[in-house]
């Protein structure tokens, strides 16, 4: 030891740099609040951004109109009775056009202007006006209110995304519909209500009758599969390792086997899915089965390790007690290790869960970006994610999407903090129950 | 009528479970009660009532789903090699294309079929013609392209499998109820009910813990497969060795030139992405994860830790979308106004944006991870320290740090190879074009982006387009597998120092 040398000591100068290395000390503390301080300044930004754009996601412009169903346009001949082709296939986007154009007091030649005001009015309006047709034909040459989605972009004028100050080329909303806009408004028939649509409808190019009916089915599908399959598995795993097995290569094979599992990234997970699932065993692609299946592998191991632990923290007294008074083995381990350990399996397994709730990479591979228009009704019919439509929606184009996929983006993150929640009072329950 | 309906879900998988499920429920009920109309007699029996019922209910649900499990599966496949040898495959010609284009449409038909089976097989069919207009007229669209020899060998497949399946309805019944009749009638004093019960959960134990076995073998043979498949089409220098990434569309014959597939430039942007993110999450996550061990009062680690997980339980797609919206635009604009002027050197999609955000993310995890392995570092360690007179930040510098190094190091490899795996983020915000540059401001492209690129879309097995997708995965597999085996390696060997 050099600097314990007697000429070392000697040669040491009784200041011993107290003040420089204090303020070291300091510098140091300062770098740990700076690393956390920009830790929670992203997080801020990431949810602020999010939270600040999709909000409005909840809210859809609409418009309710008197529509005069006249006969001249639906049924010029009058053979509606011989032939049901022509209720079908009527012009019913004119009617709710006209409509507007009378309320707002524009002549039937201003040919612009109508063409202007047929891009307020969602082109998904003319199709609810002829299911209304159909289902009650008796209304043909009355008049009848009707509530109607309005155009994306004049949605997004509305709830004031867009920049109205800048000049009129440069916007997709010219003057005059911004007029009309604020005369809808202030006489109460254009408003914003509550998007039920972003909840109930299936994938559309437009922007204002897509929503997130088939991926919250889909999800919904999955997540069952995943808590079915690798719940159970993943707990027996964990008690045969824990409990039963001996140590040998054999279990220490499986253990390190876990463990990696467990990093491995996940769209390999999906390459496996691809290639087992949909080209061996055949199974339809892009189903919520193949899907569920998937994620239930990515998340054994997650549980599988927890349960371990959960397992291992139980006190050795417990056993011998039970063991003691005569319980066998499979009794000692079902009826008073297992419900001790239930807290911690419960931690694990909606850890796993959460994760696969918002795994988008191997559902990308096993086909489930795909332009489903119809709710999947069992597990093998196509379906999609949530994660995925949000995917999807973040590649199109137009703006309004943005708002959309924002708005997706907090109902998953909700979905994600209800999960939580209920667990941690869950966990609670189960403590208090000690 | 009631027959019907039950004829109609004897049909179904699902159904002939539910109806078995019932089966065992009431085989349970009633071995029960018997067991406990026994111990009320005043005998004592072996095993306690419920245990009897239990063995009745396995009985009758394990022998028979299992046998029902293999009988289809077995017999799709029968059946389809049989219908393999009626395709006249010289109409087709030798190309090996045209053979799985043929089966697979068959296939298809199949699968469209039973539905509106019912009264279709009663029809006289040999042309394909008549079968798309029947079918069209339920609402099933067929392929334009469908050859006659097909029909017949349709029906057969469907008639076939549904005879099969009748039988293996009939024979899974008669498995559950011998297993309910066996099971019944060993629910007497001495039988010992619990053990053997205790048994089958056992075995039930010791197969579900081999899954996790079998899932890692059949990521490596499926993989294994494939990419052996695909080195057959493309030589080992042109994914190797090769700078060039241009792998063409799909052809359907492979004596054209098949494109390039070039592992270099993927491999590089991987890495140099995963870099870029690691010099973002290493410090920011050390440095959080030494002040909530060592300096913060437990009042301010129960707000800061819960702060960080927060951001660990945001999925990826979340990171890119906030890559592909907030990130990159901002990074742009931001160059652009240095430069004062329209030129902007950032590109929106670059590795900088996808390696900032990817840091964010990994954050969480290099803090996690480092908190728990700096405060396993005994605390003798920090009071022999601080006792010779040296500054808390001398001592974790000297000290800690060190002894913590190993632990540490498997951490961040741990995150490096989590970075490597990502995709995401750099699906969306690091781009598509495959650029070998070591600029940070320009895009480039990953293995993980371009496993997806290859892959949605159409499918075809057979094509190197779509087989190269699973050489990459091979090759990120591999990568990552390295990088944890050595990360958990240390671990252990960590954990065992300071037992």
């Amino acid at each position: 030891m050099n600097c314990f040398s007697k000429s070392y000591l000697k040669s040491l100068p009784r200041d011993i740099r107290l003040k420089q290395r204090y303020r070291a000390e300091k510098r140091f503390r300062a770098y740990g609040y700076t690393a956390i301080g920009i830790g929670v300044f992203f997080l801020t930004a990431l949810l602020w951004s999010i939270f600040s754009q999709g909000y409005t996601a909840f809210w859809q412009t609409s418009i309710t109109l008197p529509v005069k169903l006249d006969v001249a346009v639906i049924d010029p001949q009058n053979r509606r009775d011989k032939n049901p082709q022509i209720l079908i296939t009527a012009n019913y986007p004119v009617l709710i056009r006209n409509a507007l154009a009378e309320k707002l007091g524009i002549a039937i030649d201003d040919y612009i202007g109508l063409r202007e005001l047929n891009h307020m009015i969602s082109p998904s309006a003319g199709i609810k006006l002829r299911k209304m047709v159909l289902d009650n034909p008796q209304i043909i040459g009355s008049t009848q209110s009707l509530t109607v989605l309005a155009g994306a972009d004049i949605d997004s004028a509305f709830k004031g995304k867009i920049n109205l100050t800048v000049s009129e080329i440069s916007r997709k909303i010219s003057n005059r519909q911004i007029k009309w806009m604020y005369k809808l408004a202030a006489e109460g028939s254009l408003y914003k209500a509550f998007n039920t649509g972003l909840f109930i409808f299936a994938s559309s190019s437009r922007p204002e009758t897509s929503g997130l009916g088939v991926a919250l089915i889909g999800s919904f599908y999955m997540i069952l599969i995943v808590l079915m399959f690798s719940l159970p598995i993943g707990v027996a795993t964990a008690i045969y390792l824990e409990e039963y097995a001996r140590k040998n290569r054999f279990t220490d094979l499986i253990e390190i086997n876990i463990n990696n599992l467990a990093a491995v990234p996940s769209i390999v997970f999906g390459l496996l899915g691809v290639s087992v699932f949909i080209n061996f065993f055949g199974l339809p692609r892009s189903s919520s089965l193949v899907g569920g299946l998937v994620l239930t592998l990515m998340t054994l191991p997650i549980i599988i390790i927890a349960t371990r632990s959960a397992l291992r923290a139980v006190p050795i007294s417990i056993r011998s007690a039970a063991l003691g008074v005569g319980a066998s083995k499979i009794q000692m381990v079902f009826q008073h290790v297992l419900p001790l350990a239930a807290p911690g399996i419960l931690t694990g397994t909606v850890i796993g869960l959460t994760r696969a709730l918002g795994e988008t990479a191997p559902l990308l591979l096993i086909g489930m970006v795909a332009f489903i228009a119809n709710y999947p009704r069992t597990l093998m019919d196509p379906a999609t994610a949530l994660p995925v439509q949000i995917y999807m929606w973040a590649n199109e184009s137009e703006r309004a999407f943005i708002e959309r996929t924002s708005g997706a983006i907090i109902v998953l993150l909700m979905f994600l903090a209800v999960i939580n929640t209920i667990a941690v009072l869950l966990r609670r329950r189960f403590e208090q129950h000690r | 009528m009631l027959l019907l309906f039950f004829m109609k879900v004897c049909m179904s998988v699902s159904g002939i479970i539910i109806i078995v499920l019932v089966l065992g429920f009431a085989g349970f009920f009633l071995s029960y009660a018997r067991a406990c109309a026994i111990v009320m007699q005043g005998t004592k029996m072996h095993s306690r009532p419920h245990y009897y019922g239990l063995w009745t209910f396995l009985l009758i649900i394990v022998p028979s789903l299992f046998f029902l499990f293999f009988w289809n599966i077995g017999s799709n496949i029968y059946t389809e090699r049989r219908a393999l040898t009626h395709i006249p495959y010289a109409a087709a010609g030798d190309i090996i294309h045209q053979h799985n284009l043929i089966l697979s449409t068959i296939r298809n038909l199949v699968n469209r079929l039973p539905k509106h089976s019912s009264n279709m097989l009663n029809h006289q069919l040999n042309s394909y013609a008549s079968l798309r207009d029947i079918l069209g007229q339920k609402g099933v669209v067929l392929d334009v392209q469908g050859k006659n020899y097909m029909v017949p060998i349709v029906i057969e497949w469907v008639s076939g499998l549904k005879k099969l399946r009748q039988t293996g309805v009939i024979i899974t019944f008669v498995l559950a109820i011998i297993g309910f009749l066996v099971g019944f009638s060993e629910t007497k004093v001495k039988k010992r009910a619990r053990n053997r019960v205790e048994r089958v959960i056992l075995l039930g134990l010791l197969v579900s813990s081999t899954l996790a076995i079998l899932t890692t073998i059949a990521i490596v043979s499926s993989m294994l497969l494939q990419t052996i498949s695909f080195f057959r089409a493309v030589p080992l220098s042109n994914f190797f060795l090769s700078t060039a990434w241009n792998p063409r569309f799909s052809v359907m014959t492979f004596d054209e030139s098949i494109g390039e597939f070039g592992l270099i430039p993927l491999l590089v942007g991987t890495l140099y992405i995963a870099f870029v993110a690691m010099l973002f999450a290493v410090p920011i996550g050390l440095f959080s994860a030494v002040y909530t061990a060592e300096y913060a009062t437990p009042r301010a680690r129960d707000v800061i830790k819960p702060m960080l997980e927060i951001l660990a339980g945001i999925p990826t797609i979340v990171y890119g979308f906030f890559a592909l919206i907030v990130v990159g635009p901002f990074l742009r604009d931001l160059s652009a106004a240095i430069m004062g002027g329209n030129h902007a050197f950032i590109m929106a999609q670059s590795v900088l944006t996808a390696g900032l955000v990817m840091g964010i993310m990994l954050t969480p995890f290099v803090s996690s991870l480092s908190d728990d392995i700096i405060t396993a570092v005994p605390r003798s360690l920090r009071d022999g320290s601080l006792g010779l007179g040296a500054t808390q930040s001398e001592t974790i510098k000297r000290v800690v740090l060190p002894a913590a190094l190993p632990g540490i190091v498997a951490a961040l490899l741990l995150t490096a190879s989590r970075a490597i795996g990502e995709t995401m983020i750099v699906v969306l915000a690091a781009g598509v074009t495959v650029n070998l540059t070591l600029n940070p401001f320009e895009a480039m492209t990953t293995i993980t982006v371009k496993i997806v690129n290859q892959l949605t879309g159409d499918l075809e097995f057979n094509s190197p387009q779509t087989l190269v997708a699973f050489a990459l995965g091979m090759t990120l597999f591999v990568l990552t597998l390295l990088m944890n085996v050595f990360a958990l390696y240390i671990v252990r060997k960590y954990q065992e120092r300071y037992e």
